[in-house]
């Protein structure tokens, strides 16, 4: 989010799914703690693993990865539709 | 009662993704011909490059504002620690106590200060990156778009267009998301320091400046008294000579 686009495997489609769900869990929980190295973990996991893209290439992505520094709150809101996130 | 837990179970990728698909579509809107998507969608990447722009600008000024600030704290809490070495030595102890009291608090104030300024900088680092990324795609986009232009008929142009227009419309509505994150950001800690810029100038700040001067006039006080005292020995003692 905000940081270009990455090429990543398919095989690690299963992998950030999980973390995903855990995310959500969290979300709902509240637990801020959680959530923070979650999605820390998940944009670790896809820089890590991917290929950054050429800036020169202009391709649409199959997921969007939140920006590292969303809040809890304003992950609340990505699932509300409220706020900066708002469509 | 499905569709509630359809919605549930909806990641925060997928809603991610359906947030900025929506901002995209907003973005591409719809012309009769879709060679006028191309320069549409031109105008708007420019319209974003210069909005990128003015959010580096307004981020470099808030953490130069943040540093001024953090300046002239340290400024107050370097005078107030050398009313406090006055204060001992002229044995009041309680100015003393009451100088370190009020350093404390500025102490605490920098260091919030130190934690914005940083995630200015790194708010900073992003933005600047994002627009040379924009840049180039711009670019990119924009010989294309010519290309297209001069060798295809509308309907011709239809698939290509929507390839390279889809790719950047999202890079926009990415960067977009990251301006308005910017500006809320700067705004928030632009009330902040216009609150503490109050503070610092009436010298209300945890009553530091007023009762700054209370220490000030108390030690002068004291410095006069023994000035006045020593004068005062000297005198006695001349005169009974």
């Amino acid at each position: 989010m905000g940081e270009g686009q990455y090429n990543v495997k398919s095989s690690l489609f299963d992998d950030l799914n999980k973390i995903d769900n855990t995310i959500v869990g969290y979300v709902q929980k509240g637990d801020e703690k959680e959530y923070k190295k979650s999605l820390a973990k998940l944009i670790g996991t896809i820089k890590r693993e991917g290929k950054k893209i050429d800036d020169r290439e202009l391709v649409e992505s199959d997921i969007i990865v939140p920006p590292g520094d969303m809040t809890l709150n304003e992950a609340r809101d990505v699932f509300k539709g409220t706020g900066i996130f708002q469509g | 009662m499905k569709r509630v837990k359809e919605r549930t179970n909806m990641g925060l990728l997928n809603r991610m993704g359906t947030i900025i698909k929506a901002k995209m579509s907003k973005i591409i809107g719809a012309a009769e011909d879709p060679r006028e998507t191309l320069d549409y969608s031109y105008e708007k990447q420019l319209e974003l490059l210069q909005n990128v722009k003015r959010g580096v600008a307004e981020v470099t000024t808030s953490k130069k504002r943040l540093q001024l600030q953090k300046e002239k704290l340290l400024l107050n809490s370097q005078k107030l620690d050398s009313q406090a070495r006055d204060a001992v030595r002229a044995n009041r102890e309680d100015l003393a106590r009451l100088a370190l009291e009020r350093k404390n608090a500025i102490t605490s104030q920098i260091t919030g200060l130190d934690q914005e300024i940083a995630t200015l900088e790194t708010e900073q680092a992003k933005l600047v990156a994002a627009e040379q990324r924009l840049s180039t795609k711009v670019e990119v986009f924009r010989t294309k778009k010519e290309t297209i232009k001069a060798q295809y008929s509308a309907a011709e142009a239809q698939v290509r267009i929507s390839e390279s227009v889809s790719g950047i419309s999202e890079e926009m509505a990415d960067i977009g998301t990251s301006i308005e994150r910017a500006e809320s950001k700067t705004d928030e800690m632009k009330a902040r320091s216009a609150a503490l810029d109050e503070l610092i100038e009436q010298g209300t700040l945890v009553d530091i400046t007023r009762s700054g001067d209370d220490i000030e006039r108390e030690l002068a006080k004291v410095s006069q008294k023994s000035t006045v005292d020593s004068e005062l020995a000297r005198l006695i003692a001349e005169e009974r000579k």
